[in-house]
């Protein structure tokens, strides 16, 4: 069933990787802003926000967390831009079993951005003040979600919580080649 | 509950490998603030002066600063103190990069070294864990190399790592604590280091650093990043570009090199070039930094980008701030490409950027002028440039001439004789100074320089201008917001100052003049340095967004200890002294407080005089330079008056009382 076309704003930080200096500012004032009470203490380490940082290879990233992901990647990427080789999780926003960033410390659990809602920018922006960050928003058209999970979806999702989404679709994958392909015709013609 | 900082310490034994975490006395806080500050107090009731530098009853303390870790816009700074084995005093150096911060993250305010070790070994802090590690396989290397074979075996990539590089581990005078991308350079305390067998100190922290009243708080850093905002927008006007903005002088982005190839000193602090400058070393110096130069760097939560990640070609990259720039290249009287390629290096070496090249230079004049011979540089390369690499491997790992070398100039003049103490005529209490030689004395520089118990002038300089404005409009418009000034009698004193005439240097400004000056721009660096603030925001520019007059609600809503502009100065007017008395006691006197006979061609014996006698009299010492017994009371170092009394560095009565026509003290606050 197709979805109704709606807009939406989409709160989004660009990152020029070029202008930033490494000075975590942005970390610093993240893990402040969301202390409770507000701005009470600050830790890097419970930051939403990371950069990935090797002065020696030149290589600084500011990331910010994205969703939780259960589980990592099954395989990972190497990039090589402008001549400098990065891991592909150097822009992976996910809280991640493979790393230890966007976690809280003390709990392990995932920590998301939330764009520092309330203020007029997101502070690590705001704090920027090389601007490898800046704010944009921009309004973007986008299919209504379907809400209501289907049955097989939510047992799905339950197993993906448990074993990961890529373990899933390893098996799912692995038991339509032992079936020979007895339910592949019905799948394409979603 | 302790806020801004932790309330404890590492103590660490390295001869006994043992390891304490030590709470501290809040009393202390207020009374010493932090920094350098509680490390004095810790140096003077812990190593009396019969302990030598490397002994293993000297201390080597990383501390820091009172507010550093909290969201203060560039707190970054640790703040190293020692006994120096090149001056035989109190060194305290300081660098920014992360390490002060990531040090109260993992729970401590500062880390105490005593004892030896054996056998090369590095410390490794990771929040409650603390140990000491087998450093043997990192013996040789370099510092910067070390920091990342140390975060490769202890996969932590985060760590923040302080190391020493041969010249640390060989007991050179002058050798640094590297890291990332600062150092900890002056008073030999790499030396230091490396006599108690400690190559590096790993550290990674993930916990709170809180702050008492965390909304003011926030508005006053607010307020910060808004004025340097204001600041990079709104450069001074008249002054060089290095002096216009703020951080610390923008050497990695500046191109235009003109005032310091043309008014310091080259080769052994003793050539000035005066048409040096012209378009096409302009071109080629620009292209080589343009070249070299990956990116412009900063310390933790500092938005000025100081330093620069430079990669010479066929050589491995390395980060590099400020002076050290031009320090190589005018020592050598060579090129922007030398100077950049052998920084390097000196930097994984890890010596002083200013004391190295004239060490260096001060060598090669004793070989031209016969005092050293073929006979002490056996296989010295002919170029002048191969020279310095070959003076440099030399010196770092002690070999032949380099072993004598290696204990700085003033050391190495005395062992070689035969007039070679002429030559070491660029060094103050035994330490080499910026290469820089004048015409007319300037008595604000005068008594920085003969009374800095830093060493660098470029650590006790700042907030008022250097030179007069020549135009009183021009001086009218600085004065106008200038809103730091502790008094607004130094706004007169500057709209007064003439460029020539009855109102110019050297008797204007006038002595009492000079000791006020003096005593603000000073009081700003030590605040800084107990604070572990960097004097690029705040001591060393031109209307900087740190002050007196918002440093005591930093205080007071950070750390929650009640503060006021009169309570701060106290408090370091307190540990100043206190660092005087610890280097008193070590037998520093006013004999030593002079600067290089040759730093100005026209001096006047009877003005420096009295500029002297004013001066310590308004400080409240004697006039050997010994805080009086008054003095120590009225701060309530009691303890040290006691103890001077009893050495016989003060008499109970023979006490010089502070003279009637000395300026009142303190009236400015």
């Amino acid at each position: 069933m197709p979805g109704e076309k709606k807009t939406k704003t989409v709160k989004t930080i660009k990152v020029d990787v070029d202008k930033c200096n490494g000075c975590r500012a942005c970390e610093m004032i993240c893990s402040a802003f969301h202390a409770a009470p507000k701005y009470s203490g600050n830790n890097p380490e419970r930051s939403r926000i990371r950069v990935i940082r090797e002065p020696l290879r030149d290589l600084y990233v500011p990331v910010y967390a994205g969703d939780y992901t259960a589980a990592e990647c099954a395989g990972r990427d190497k990039y090589t831009i402008d001549g400098k080789e990065y891991d592909e999780c150097a822009f992976c926003r996910a809280s991640c079993p493979s790393r230890d960033i966007f976690k809280e410390p003390d709990s392990g659990l995932p920590l998301k951005c939330d764009m520092c809602e309330g203020e007029e920018e997101p502070l690590c922006v705001k704090w920027c003040l090389v601007d490898a960050l800046t704010y944009v928003e921009r309004e973007e058209e986008v299919e209504e979600e379907e809400d209501d999970l289907g049955e097989m979806e939510m047992g799905l999702e339950a197993l993906a919580n448990k074993y990961g989404l890529n373990k899933i679709m390893d098996t799912v994958a692995r038991m339509s080649v032992s079936s020979k392909g007895l339910d592949v015709k019905a799948k394409e013609e979603d | 509950m302790r806020y801004a900082e932790t309330g404890y310490n590492l103590e660490i034994d390295l001869s006994r490998g043992n390891i304490e975490r030590v709470e501290t006395d809040p009393r202390d806080t207020e009374l010493y603030l932090g920094g350098l500050g509680t490390s004095a107090k810790i140096l003077w009731d812990r190593v009396p002066p019969e302990v030598e530098p490397f002994s293993p009853d000297n201390l080597l303390i990383f501390a820091a600063g009172l507010l550093c870790g909290t969201p203060a816009t560039g707190c970054n700074r640790t703040i190293v103190t020692t006994i120096s084995p090149q001056t035989l005093l109190m060194a305290f150096s300081m660098m920014g990069g992360f390490w002060a911060p990531e040090l109260k993250y993992a729970g401590y305010d500062k880390v105490i070294i005593r004892g030896k070790s054996p056998d090369l070994v590095y410390l490794w802090i990771h929040n409650d864990k603390v140990e000491i590690r087998d450093a043997s396989h990192l013996q040789g290397k370099g510092a910067t190399e070390t920091a990342e074979l140390i975060r490769q075996e202890l996969n932590e990539p985060k760590a923040q790592v302080a190391a020493i590089g041969l010249a640390g581990e060989n007991r050179v005078y002058f050798a640094s604590i590297e890291q990332g991308r600062s150092s900890a350079s002056r008073g030999g305390i790499g030396a230091v280091m490396g006599d108690k067998g400690l190559k590096a100190i790993a550290v990674r922290g993930t916990k709170d650093i809180s702050v008492a009243q965390p909304a003011e708080f926030m508005a006053l850093c607010n307020e910060v990043l808004e004025y340097i905002k204001f600041r990079n927008d709104n450069p001074i006007p008249g002054v060089m570009p290095i002096l216009a903005g703020l951080g610390s002088p923008q050497e990695m982005k500046v191109h235009d090199e003109k005032w310091h190839t043309e008014n310091f000193s080259w080769g052994n602090s003793r050539v000035r070039r005066k048409d040096f400058w012209n378009e096409d070393i302009a071109k080629q110096w620009m292209d080589t930094l343009d070249n070299m130069r990956t990116r412009l760097i900063s310390c933790y939560n500092c938005p000025m980008t100081c330093g620069a990640t430079i990669s010479p070609p066929g050589m491995p990259t390395y980060m590099m701030k400020c002076f050290s720039k031009l320090t190589y290249t005018m020592a050598a009287m060579a090129d922007l490409e030398f100077g950049l390629g052998i920084a390097q290096s000196a930097t994984e070496y890890g010596v002083d950027g200013f004391s190295a090249p004239q060490v260096m230079a001060f060598a090669l004049e004793l070989y031209e002028n016969g005092i050293l011979t073929d006979e002490d540089f056996p296989g010295m390369p002919e170029d002048n440039e191969g020279r310095f690499y070959w003076l440099l491997d030399k010196i770092v790992r002690r070999e032949g001439i380099g072993d004598v070398l290696a204990n700085g100039t003033y050391w190495a003049a005395k062992q070689i004789g035969k007039g070679a103490e002429a030559y070491a005529h660029n060094n103050i209490k035994k330490h080499e100074q910026l290469p820089l030689k004048l015409s007319m004395l300037n008595p604000i520089y005068f008594l920085m320089y003969a009374t800095g118990e830093k060493i660098n002038i470029t650590q006790i300089e700042g907030q008022f201008p250097q030179a007069p404005f020549p135009k009183r409009e021009q001086r009218e418009e600085f004065v106008k917001d200038w809103f730091q000034v502790p008094d607004e009698k130094f706004k007169q004193y500057f709209l007064d100052w003439e460029p020539r005439g009855e109102n110019s240097i050297p008797y204007y400004p006038t002595v009492e003049m000079s000791c006020d000056i003096v005593d603000w721009q000073e009081r700003m660096h030590y605040i800084d340095d107990a604070l572990g603030m960097c004097a690029g925001l705040s001591s060393f520019p031109l209307k900087p967004p740190y002050h007196l007059h918002n440093y005591p609600k930093f205080i007071s809503a950070g750390a929650g200890i009640d503060m006021d502009e009169e309570k701060l100065t106290q408090a370091a007017k307190r540990y100043r002294t206190l660092v005087r008395a610890n280097n008193t006691r070590r037998g520093m006197r006013r004999k030593d407080e002079k600067p290089p006979k040759d730093h100005w061609k026209k001096r006047f014996p009877e003005l420096e005089k009295e500029l002297l006698d004013t001066y310590y009299a308004f400080k409240g010492w004697n006039e050997d330079g010994i805080p009086t017994e008054t003095t120590l009371r009225e701060f309530g170092l009691g303890y040290v008056a006691d103890d001077f009394i009893e050495r016989g560095i003060l008499k109970k009565d023979g006490d010089t009382p502070p003279k009637d026509d000395a300026p009142e003290k303190d009236k400015e606050v």
